[in-house]
């Protein structure tokens, strides 16, 4: 993937880069997925490049409805979940903790 | 509103009165839900035994003399996508299916603490992203109105349920006309407060920045006592505005004397005649009431769909992360870990939740952030500088809710943007953090339901419901 920080919002998307985006999101996709989903993306990225025709030079990004500081609560200790009713819903609870598969894989 | 059903308002009042019961009342609900859910498929999850307890409880209580609250026996159901504690919450997904929440939303806390009684848990497309119902990993809702159509979403069950007298009233949330749209199209009322108004604490997350809780009723009067009900300050959630709610009860007898009604000079295409003469309708009931009509421009309307299709499925992307099959919901066992998150998630979402995290995804990665979410933001920022300026020459503005009346199940769901084209109306507004609800006022084709939107500034929820109000009136 190339940088484009002031590309227009029209570049080609290719399977290979659907390929990549969909390991990124962690979507094991099939290959009919990932061509449907490069035909589809296409398709609603060419809509999306009407806002191109735009000037936004001079706009600030909103990124909420309003300005929003961190909100703080005071630093008292308060009950949390109940251990047993979380662990419940684990798919592998094991000794009171989440089992997970080991993490040395082939990523990168 | 539909005379065989009885408003939220009668049913507080006649249990008050001691002419009828909550248990009856819950009774009359659970026989229409016997009788239809089959056909409508309104709820994932019917809680008979645990509200027919409630309903119990309460009737006990009221006659020891006890208060219970505002909505003491009033049956109502909850979209799928609200927690509630040791009781199934799926988001309509695979991926959830059989999760029991260890806590409660705020809502649902609130609503219990009112004495409402929770009738079930409401369809929805899967979390919350469609505009039809039919995304639901369990089959779509069918409209009450007409069972070969769908009812609008993403909170289709609950404005079904309503609708089909299921429950006396339901929430929903909305983030691009979720509650509005499918209120409009099963004919109920449907409000999305402004943002911040009501907690989301406990809401399952879509897009954190647009969400919002909001009810459906068959009155305006109903929709503004259970606004009162859940709206307000939640130290749970941090964007949670810091005030209380407005009076909206009170408010509904004063008219519309006076008030400027804006109208969109320039009305996209793509409206059904028949839903364009309903608007034309309202604002003509509007101006014999009192009020002026004034034409306003936004500008940015046309571009809404492509900001919110972006920064919507960006944050939905961020927020889906969690699904990951190590703490709850779906779990496909794998060598590794990184192979175990590709294949849970992989046979956990349905087709239009993988395809809104790959459009997020790439909205936000590296090298295409600046050319998709970041001038998506941007142009969030033009429509909420259109709206400021509207307002100085208005106090509300009217638009249709939804261009068309509710189409036949099936027709839209090939075009996954013909879909997205629905929520023209309804995503500014979620876009500016702003506050709308829907009304229902007469029919169009196919006799179905036609809905009028009401648009206000944020917290501009008194002036809303004072219009609205006025509409029901005139409908």
């Amino acid at each position: 993937m190339s940088p484009s920080s002031d590309a227009k919002t029209t570049p080609k998307i290719t399977a290979q880069v659907v390929a990549k985006v969909a390991h990124l999101a962690r979507l094991d996709l099939t290959e009919a997925e990932l061509a449907l989903m490069t035909t589809q993306l296409t398709g609603m990225l060419d809509h999306f490049g009407d806002i191109d025709k735009l000037d936004l030079s001079a706009v600030a990004p909103m990124a909420q409805p309003f300005p929003i500081k961190n909100v703080y609560r005071e630093d008292v200790v308060v009950p949390g979940l109940d251990r047993q009713e979380v662990l419940d819903n684990a798919p592998a609870p094991q000794d009171g903790r989440f089992r997970v598969p080991p993490s040395n894989g082939s990523e990168s | 509103m539909t005379s065989e059903f009885v408003s939220v308002v009668d049913i507080v009042g006649s249990i008050r009165e001691g002419k009828t019961t909550a248990s009856d009342v819950l009774e009359q609900h659970l026989a229409r839900i016997d009788k239809r859910e089959t056909e409508i498929h309104a709820f994932n999850h019917v809680m008979a035994e645990s509200a027919r307890a409630n309903a119990a409880s309460i009737d006990a209580d009221l006659k020891a003399g006890k208060e219970r609250g505002p909505l003491a026996g009033v049956p109502i159901a909850l979209k799928d996508n609200m927690c509630t504690r040791g009781v199934p919450t799926t988001c309509s997904s695979k991926i959830l299916e059989g999760w029991k929440p260890p806590y409660d939303a705020t809502v649902v806390t609130r609503l219990q603490q009112a004495g409402a009684v929770i009738v079930g848990k409401t369809n929805l497309d899967e979390f919350a992203m469609g505009s039809s119902t039919e995304n639901s990993a369990f089959g779509p809702t069918r409209n009450p109105l007409d069972a070969s159509r769908v009812p609008g979403g993403s909170s289709g069950g609950s404005a079904a349920a309503v609708a089909a007298g299921f429950a006396a009233a339901s929430l929903g949330s909305d983030t691009g006309g979720s509650i509005r749209q499918p209120a409009a199209l099963c004919g109920v009322v449907g409000v999305k407060p402004t943002y911040g108004m009501v907690s989301r604490q406990g809401l399952v997350a879509f897009a954190s920045s647009l969400d919002q809780i909001g009810p459906f009723t068959h009155t305006v009067a109903d929709a503004a006592l259970l606004m009162e009900v859940i709206g307000g300050h939640d130290p749970l959630d941090s964007t949670s505005l810091n005030q209380p709610v407005p009076s909206l009860t009170a408010v509904l007898g004063q008219g519309v004397k006076g008030m400027r009604i804006g109208r969109l000079a320039d009305m996209p295409d793509g409206c059904e005649p028949e839903v364009l003469a309903r608007l034309d309708a309202a604002f003509a009931a509007l101006k014999a009431a009192g009020a002026t009509i004034v034409d306003i421009a936004l500008p940015s309307l046309s571009y809404c769909l492509t900001a919110y299709y972006l920064v919507a499925p960006a944050e939905a992307s961020s927020n889906l992360a969690r699904y990951d099959g190590v703490r709850y919901g779906l779990r496909v066992e794998s060598a590794d870990l990184i192979s175990m998150y590709g294949a849970t998630r992989a046979a956990g979402f349905g087709a239009e939740v993988k395809r809104r995290i790959m459009l997020g995804t790439y909205a936000l990665s590296a090298g295409y952030y600046d050319a998709y979410y970041g001038k998506a933001l941007k142009v969030r920022r033009l429509i909420a500088n259109d709206f400021a300026a509207a307002y100085q020459s208005c106090d509300v503005i009217l638009t249709p809710t939804s261009p068309t009346v509710a189409f036949p199940i099936g027709e839209k769901t090939s075009d996954p943007l013909t879909m997205y084209l629905c929520d023209i109306f309804t995503i500014p507004t979620n876009l500016a953090g702003h506050a709308a609800m829907s009304v229902p006022f007469g029919t169009g084709a196919h006799s179905m339901p036609v809905g009028v939107q009401i648009l206000a500034p944020a917290l501009g929820e008194p002036t809303m419901f004072r219009v609205a109000a006025e509409l029901e009136r005139a409908s």
